[in-house]
């Protein structure tokens, strides 16, 4: 049994970077032009590589065709090139590789991590997929179906519920507000053609993002690299996805439901990962809300008066967006009690800042928390690729903790003023919650 | 989210089993002497640990991993939901989130306010079995964390003002957990009929009228009781060296007292001769799902063949979308949008064999259980092709490299060896007797295991009405 849960409203991918002295980093460009950033490593017989096109996810999902980016996900391993499905599935369980992709909101991740032993076949099993997915009929239909059921699965999920309507409030309008899976209907409408269309104009050089990690030598790497991306087109078709500041400032809404514990979503807009008040921003939401069992809401909502088990808030830089999101989980019976003292604490950082010994503390935190990400193989390769996502160069990662420490209480305390506002949350509550009232 | 192993089984879904069985696969798997082609044979030794034993009985186990510059500290105990009295269920789970609450010297939430200041995660679980601790930090602050783990193993401090609120903490984490979800509500109420007499049956979170009825003084007995160096592992992988950590080991760890822990003597079960089936409707589902459980020999329990060669069935039947009964109802006759089987033999006493399958959107549970249950007795009618066999075996010793490859999957296969009745070199012969496993020892514990009478069936369906 845990002591605490996951984030509530959308899997975040958290950007924050690694600092430079713990590993060697280098930037490498292949013979037709493709950047990658590469950390070797012999240390175990594995590579690991990680890549994303940029600006691809599922906000660029056609208007009706909801579901469409996720759908692509499943069925890319699902037969390429000369493999038919099960065939492309038993050559990857031969040579143990592990192949998967992900759709975000904004963009399209692809994995694969192998032994170096088999990295000759696993490349080429990923490029075809990438190049080459066949989207035959029979898997087609078959994730289709696992997608549909997939749906009805979490249709009276809390999470699910809150997670849709907190989104469709905040977002009104706007791609972000669609659930990345699609509905039932979307996702019976998807074609082939779609799926066939989805890849050829969104898979291109000029969105690639690529970080590798690993027993490979940086020349061997620099063809690979041409061979899995080298035959894309190089430059995709344009998708206008628009800017959006959040909505429904204010607004709370009860969903009710027969359960015995309430679930709140609550959160307002954020601020953006290219802002230069970011990282004060980020300090003040780790003293508020953030990991580790000592937040202010962890100590306030759950060590003092036990009403949660889980409990916390971060901020979410989008493309094309920023949020600030949170959540609890209650007895229904206690429910107002939790979101009035979330709200005080949301009230308190607002108008009288963090403590210049908690920022010494947050500071200390976010330095010392950065080499955890270097354990393995996989989180130093999705970390290369999330820090190129923010637009950040490779000094950037020696200039980190330098960055960190010029932030100045002054700062800080602006940023929370200007970030955090108690009144303009927007809450979702799913359960029977007792002492908290909708407000339209 | 570090969520105990049998925990899952016990209280959730089966997604958080199949989950489970990844983690047991990625954890229990180290790799192979006698190397299939693709495994560098000078990569025979994985873990290569170092290991000793402290005069008070503690023992220590140490991987050495210099890739990055951070360790992992873990502690393991010798204790579990499965040992606690009846009627105190819950208790081992509460403790653990008590261990939390401050000592002698050091105050409530200085522990992991300690972990914060330097960056570090942290975090417990509990299971039937064991009860861990574990922090991971930048390397050179492993010493401190070793003192903080070393303090609380003897000088825990309690009282009502820090243990009533976390006792509410416990009852919300499982109003989150099982209270509000069909599906875990569903898994407790099967965990509770597959074992007839075995504790294995009990929440790890505990039924929410004895929760409520814990106390700090229940909590302490049970600390003094079960919390001691000579019942308990540590474990520190990463970016140390043995020698660093034996000496801080003897500092810190050297001067906690032996106790006398109790032996571990649980009720046993008695034949099961009846099948059992639960149902559960509930308007909170909208998709139905149907499994079943075997009761299955563990490890610890089985003939060693037996165990090894169920680990080898469960992937070959039901393990990824190649396996038998992926292949046949979901690609093949189409009537099952997922199905998977999977094999928890990490009990001290006993283990789990489960098969789950989810019809499509529109189909019919009854026809599909129909189905597995056909493609069940085909598949031990007709044996597997030896090639189909070979393949999962590779891939299970595979995940020996990959287990490797980050800090958490060493600790957790020596600590659940340690709790759960098995030994370092078990651990580090896995994929050699998962390697020596035939096709005839496959089929031979199918056979056995496939036992009705040994299992329950359950279902997971939309409100029906009276």
């Amino acid at each position: 049994m845990t002591r605490r849960i996951a984030a509530f409203v959308f899997a975040v991918f958290i950007l924050v970077p690694v600092s430079a002295h713990a590993i060697d980093v280098r930037r490498l460009v292949s013979d037709k032009g493709i950047e990658a950033w590469f950390v070797p490593d012999k240390s175990i017989p594995v590579v690991a590589l990680s890549f994303a096109f940029r600006g691809a996810g599922a906000a660029t999902d056609p208007s009706g065709k909801e579901g469409l980016a996720e759908m692509v996900t499943g069925l890319l391993d699902e037969g390429a090139g000369d493999l038919a499905s099960q065939n492309y599935q038993r050559a990857v369980e031969e040579i143990a590789a592990q192949i998967s992709f992900d759709a975000g909101r904004d963009h399209f991740f692809g994995r694969l991590r192998t032994l170096s032993a088999e990295r000759d076949r696993a490349f080429q099993l990923m490029r075809v997929a990438i190049n080459a997915p066949r989207f035959d009929a029979e898997p087609v239909e078959r994730v289709r179906g696992q997608i549909l059921a997939g749906l009805k699965r979490q249709a009276e999920n809390p999470r699910r519920i809150g997670g849709d309507a907190w989104r469709s409030i905040v977002f009104a309008g706007h791609p972000y507000a669609r659930p990345t899976e699609g509905t039932a209907k979307s996702v019976s409408e998807i074609a082939v053609a779609d799926l066939r269309a989805f890849v050829a104009e969104r898979f291109s050089r000029d969105r690639l993002i690529i970080g590798v990690v690993g027993d490979i030598s940086e020349a061997e790497l620099r063809t690979r690299i041409d061979e899995l991306f080298g035959a894309l087109p190089a430059i995709g078709k344009r998708f206008a996805v628009s800017e959006i500041v959040p909505k429904g400032a204010g607004i709370t809404k009860v969903i009710e439901r027969r359960i015995p514990q309430s679930l709140i979503i609550l959160g307002h807009a954020g601020i953006k990962r290219s802002n230069p008040d970011w990282y004060a921003a980020t300090m003040v939401m780790q003293v508020l809300g953030g990991g580790g069992l000592s937040s202010r809401l962890y100590e306030e909502v759950r060590e003092k008066r036990g009403l949660a088990y889980s409990v916390s808030a971060y901020l979410n830089p989008m493309e094309h967006s920023a949020i600030v999101a949170g959540g609890t989980a209650t007895q229904n019976a206690r429910a107002g009690e939790s979101l009035k003292v979330i709200r005080a604490e949301w009230r308190k950082v607002a108008e009288k800042g963090i403590s210049a010994r908690e920022l010494a503390e947050v500071k200390d935190y976010m330095n010392g928390s950065f080499p955890l990400r270097l354990g393995s193989s996989r989180g130093i390769a999705n970390t290369l690729v999330g820090v190129q996502l923010s637009g950040l160069d490779i000094g950037y990662l020696s200039r980190r903790a330098e960055i960190i420490n010029a932030v100045t209480l002054e700062e800080a305390n602006r940023v929370a003023r200007e970030v955090f506002d108690a009144d303009k949350l927007t809450v979702v509550v799913v359960g029977k919650p007792q002492g908290i009232a909708a407000i339209p | 989210m570090s969520a105990s192993l049998r925990a899952n089984a016990a209280t959730s879904s089966v997604t958080q089993a199949l989950r489970r069985l990844r983690l047991a696969i990625g954890v229990a798997a180290l790799v192979l002497t006698t190397a299939p082609a693709f495994v560098p044979a000078a990569q025979a030794a994985v873990f290569s640990p170092k290991t000793f034993e402290l005069e008070n009985g503690l023992k220590v186990v140490v991987i050495e991993n210099h890739r990055a510059p951070i360790a992992m500290q873990m502690v393991w105990y010798r204790v579990g939901a499965a040992d606690e009295k009846p009627g105190e269920s819950g208790l081992a789970h509460f403790l653990e989130h008590l261990l939390f609450k401050g000592t002698k010297t050091v105050k409530p939430g200085e522990f992991s306010r300690k972990i914060a200041r330097i960056g570090g995660r942290e975090n417990a679980f509990t299971s039937h079995d064991y009860t861990a601790y574990y922090q991971t930090v930048a390397a050179h602050e492993i010493e401190m964390v070793m003192k903080l783990e070393a303090d609380r193993m003897q000088n825990l401090v309690l009282s009502d003002e820090v243990v009533m609120p976390e006792r509410d903490v416990v009852l919300e984490e499982r109003r989150t957990r099982t209270d509000n979800s069909p599906a875990a509500q569903l898994g407790e109420q099967r965990n509770r009929i597959l074992y007839l007499n075995h504790p294995y049956g009990r929440p790890v979170i505990g039924w929410m009228s004895e929760i409520q009825a814990l106390t700090t003084e229940k909590a302490l007995a049970f600390y003094r009781k079960h919390y001691a160096p000579n019942n308990a592992m540590l474990i520190v992988a990463g970016d140390v060296t043995a020698e660093h950590v034996r000496a801080l080991a003897e500092k810190y760890y050297g001067p906690v007292p032996r106790r006398m822990i109790p032996a571990r003597v649980r009720p046993k079960e008695p034949p099961q001769r009846a099948q059992r089936r639960v149902i559960l409707e509930s308007e909170q589902v909208r998709q139905p799902a149907w499994s079943r459980v075997y009761l299955a020999p563990s490890f610890a329990t089985a003939e060693k063949e037996r165990a090894y060669a169920l680990e080898v069935l469960s992937q070959v039947l039901g393990g990824g979308s190649t396996s038998r009964l992926y292949r046949t109802l979901v690609v093949e006759r189409g009537i099952a949008s997922n199905v998977r089987a999977w094999y928890a033999g990490d009990g001290l006493d006993y283990a789990e064999f489960g098969i789950f399958a989810s019809p499509t959107a529109d189909g019919d549970i009854d026809a599909l259980e129909k189905a597995v249950l056909q493609e069940l007795a085909a598949a031990v009618r007709e044996g597997f092709k030896s090639e189909d066999i070979e393949r999962a075996k590779r891939l299970i010793i595979a995940s020996a490299i990959y287990a490797r490859d980050g800090l958490r999957a060493g600790p957790m296969a020596f600590g659940q060896a340690f709790t759960q009745g098995q030994t370092v070199e078990d651990v580090e012969s896995w994929p050699e007797r998962i390697s020596a496993i035939t096709p005839d020892q496959v089929m031979e514990a199918a056979r056995i295991l496939l036992d009705k009478r040994r299992s329950v069936t359950s279902i997971l369906l939309p409100e029906k009405g009276p």
